[in-house]
């Protein structure tokens, strides 16, 4: 090695230590203060997942987005399938209380039936977050559409296709969910606040379908034997949709009957509103309703004030779509959603 | 033929007919649409299904059992095939896969039934539980709704096809319930079927294989299930197997039960379901039409179950004679 060898050794190191001296100062210097404690708030709490059922789009979406974000921040995740019964989800919210975890995410199955629970669990010390729909107690946070504000706009979507100024019989139908439930409940409150303004709509059938498809499709086929010049249908969920869209596409009137739904967006939205099952949908995007209740849960830990303290309604935005708004990529896979939960 | 005569002229079956009847003419006069030719197309087509899988029950009660699966059954069988397509299997493999399950499952019940003698209330209540325990955790381990696979083919045409201007799954039910009757009325097998509901222990005296005909009783009933799932899940385009949590297997003995079919084995026919089935078909478009809610038909659906049974229980008391041993 040479002179010149040698010096440019000397300088690689010079270089080398004065990096790594920057780095290690660095480090000091520019820590987030404000990460430290926001973490510490999070790790090692626990998150209970209690949704009527986890067998559907909705719930496996918002679970997933929740059970991805907690194990990132080194919290436990637990969750529980009551498989639509009401009795055992009542039971199992009963154990989780007295299992005591840091935070309850919940999905009323009613208005009724948890709210004593949820209230006993917020005075407990867990926060509790209610999805898509607001028991009769207000926790730490609700999150989930203004299925009332929802209900109005579909009706005035429907005003569009269906009112005074078009050329139609003005013959409306609206396909419930089940009467009692807040969902279907609402949304037909805020139609019918709507629709009741314009005289000229006529509804021709309101029935509810028990969230069946098969009952929604034989309901919308004598809707349509008796009128037929049906100008519109309004579904209050588009997993019941599909029947109701099957009956206008097996009578033969698909595109003179304007049909609108609304979901949380899964695929198969997408694929209804390409084959021309659903007119258009109001989308609420459920991941997304998954983002907000993870967002409520890191706000509950980390403004201390403890549960059910700060009460907040998060209304997830919702988006219009139609056959033109669907590309790749457009609505999400449940199965995906489905594994990160199994 | 005087009154007392006219009185035992009347069994359930004919009370019911007339029932369905007079509820015809009343809404045909106050109904508008209700006598239009495509109205009861689509009333007869909203209780093609109910009536299919009252087939099945039928069998099964001939012979003094019940299937409380028949549902289940049907849903994950259904479903676990569509599954399938999605997951890129060819369609007929699927579907025989499907097809291949229920009668599997039918069999397992079949012989807890009949060689292991547990009842068939408890048996098959239990296969209900099981299978769509089994289907949700194991087969269908995604959403609970499956959609119909755009791939199907021809298959579609049995839930959305036409055949000379009637929808298929009226053509469907008709078909089976042809093929249920020709088999009940004329074959051998058939027959035993309502020796051994009648008398059991005489029809084992008199050389007919009891056990391997109960195990057969519940596998047919399995087999007509899937083909009641095919003409659901084409239809409506999709497969929702929470219709297992639903009360649609109390409609399926509903319909057994309102057409006369005795639920201690050895009497009834195909005529009979068929009877039950209209009814209500007829009782549930009329409602419909008149924009009655759901849960209000619900109670009035079972008001006429309760007069129909009163009036059958007026016109036939029960005595020694007819009152049989595993009546429930």
């Amino acid at each position: 090695m040479g002179k010149t060898g040698l010096m440019r050794l000397a300088a690689t190191a010079l270089a080398a230590f004065t990096i790594g001296a920057t780095a290690a100062y660095a480090d000091d210097d520019m820590n987030d203060p404000y990460r430290a404690p926001a973490l510490s708030a999070l790790a090692g709490k626990k998150i209970a997942y209690l949704p009527i059922s986890i067998g559907f789009d909705l719930a496996q979406a918002w679970g997933g987005v929740v059970k991805t974000e907690a194990e990132r921040y080194g919290m436990s995740f637990s969750s529980q399938d009551p498989n639509w019964n009401t009795d055992a989800m009542a039971q199992g919210m009963t154990a989780l209380i007295a299992e005591h975890p840091d935070v309850i995410v919940t999905q009323n199955p009613d208005m009724q039936s948890l709210a004593r629970l949820l209230k006993q669990a917020n005075a407990e010390g867990i926060v509790v977050v209610q999805l898509n729909m607001q028991g009769a107690v207000q926790t730490d946070a609700f999150v989930g559409p203004d299925f009332i504000a929802m209900g109005e706009q579909a009706a005035n979507m429907m005003l569009a296709k269906c009112g005074s100024e078009t050329q139609t019989s003005h013959k409306v139908a609206i396909v419930q969910g089940v009467l009692t439930g807040g969902v279907s409940y609402y949304q037909v409150q805020g139609m019918m606040k709507v629709f009741n303004e314009h005289p000229e709509i006529q509804i021709v059938s309101s029935q509810a379908a028990d969230w069946d498809a098969s009952k929604a499709r034989a309901i919308t086929e004598t809707a349509l034997q008796q009128h037929p010049d049906l100008c519109g249908v309004i579904d209050v969920w588009d997993g019941q949709g599909i029947g109701t869209g099957a009956a206008i596409k097996q009578a033969g009137k698909q595109g003179q009957v304007y049909f609108i739904t609304s979901g949380g967006g899964a695929q198969s939205m997408c694929d209804g509103l390409l084959d021309g099952t659903y007119s258009a949908t109001i989308n609420y995007n459920a991941p997304g309703m998954g983002r907000d209740a993870w967002t409520a849960i890191t706000t509950a830990l980390q403004n201390n004030q403890g549960a059910g303290v700060i009460k907040t309604q998060i209304y997830s935005p919702t988006r219009v779509m139609t056959k033109d708004d669907v590309q790749a990529g457009t609505c999400w896979d449940p199965q995906q959603y489905a594994k990160i939960l199994r | 033929m005087n009154a007392r005569k006219l009185f035992r002229y009347l069994n359930q079956e004919k009370i019911v007919f007339l029932l369905t009847v007079l509820l015809f003419v009343a809404f045909s006069l106050t109904l508008n649409n209700f006598l239009d030719g495509n109205n009861i197309l689509s009333l007869i087509r909203s209780v093609a299904v109910l009536g299919i899988l009252g087939l099945g029950m039928l069998i099964v009660v001939l012979g003094r059992g019940i299937d409380l699966s028949l549902v289940a059954t049907m849903a994950i069988s259904i479903a676990w095939s569509m599954q399938l397509i999605h997951e890129g299997m060819p369609v007929y493999a699927a579907l025989t896969t499907g097809l291949l399950f229920a009668l599997g499952v039918a069999l397992f019940t079949g012989i807890l039934v009949a060689y292991a003698e547990i009842p068939p209330l408890f048996a098959t209540l239990a296969m209900a539980t099981f299978v769509y325990g089994f289907g949700r955790a194991h087969l269908i381990v995604g959403t609970d709704v499956l959609y119909m696979p755009k791939t199907m083919g021809w298959i579609v045409m049995l839930g959305q096809g036409k055949l000379f201007g009637v929808p298929m799954p009226i053509v469907v039910a008709a078909a089976m319930a042809l093929i249920v009757f020709l088999f009940l009325k004329f074959t051998k097998v058939g027959n035993f079927v309502y020796a051994i509901g009648d008398n059991l222990a005489a029809s084992r005296i008199g050389g007919i294989a009891v056990r391997p005909m109960l195990v057969l009783q519940y596998v047919l009933s399995g087999g007509i299930a899937f083909v009641a799932g095919i003409i659901t899940a084409t239809s409506v385009e999709a497969m929702n197997t929470r219709i297992v949590n639903s009360n649609m297997i109390y409609d399926v003995i509903l319909v057994v039960v309102l057409g006369g079919v005795g639920l201690s084995g050895g009497r009834g026919n195909v005529r009979n379901v068929i009877v039950g089935t209209l009814l209500i078909g007829v009782l549930m478009n009329g409602m419909t039409i008149m924009d009655i809610q759901y849960t209000v038909q619900n109670v009035i659906k079972s008001l006429i179950l309760l007069l129909a049974i009163v009036v059958d229980s007026i016109v036939n008391p029960r005595d020694e004679q007819t009152g049989q041993q595993g009546d429930i």
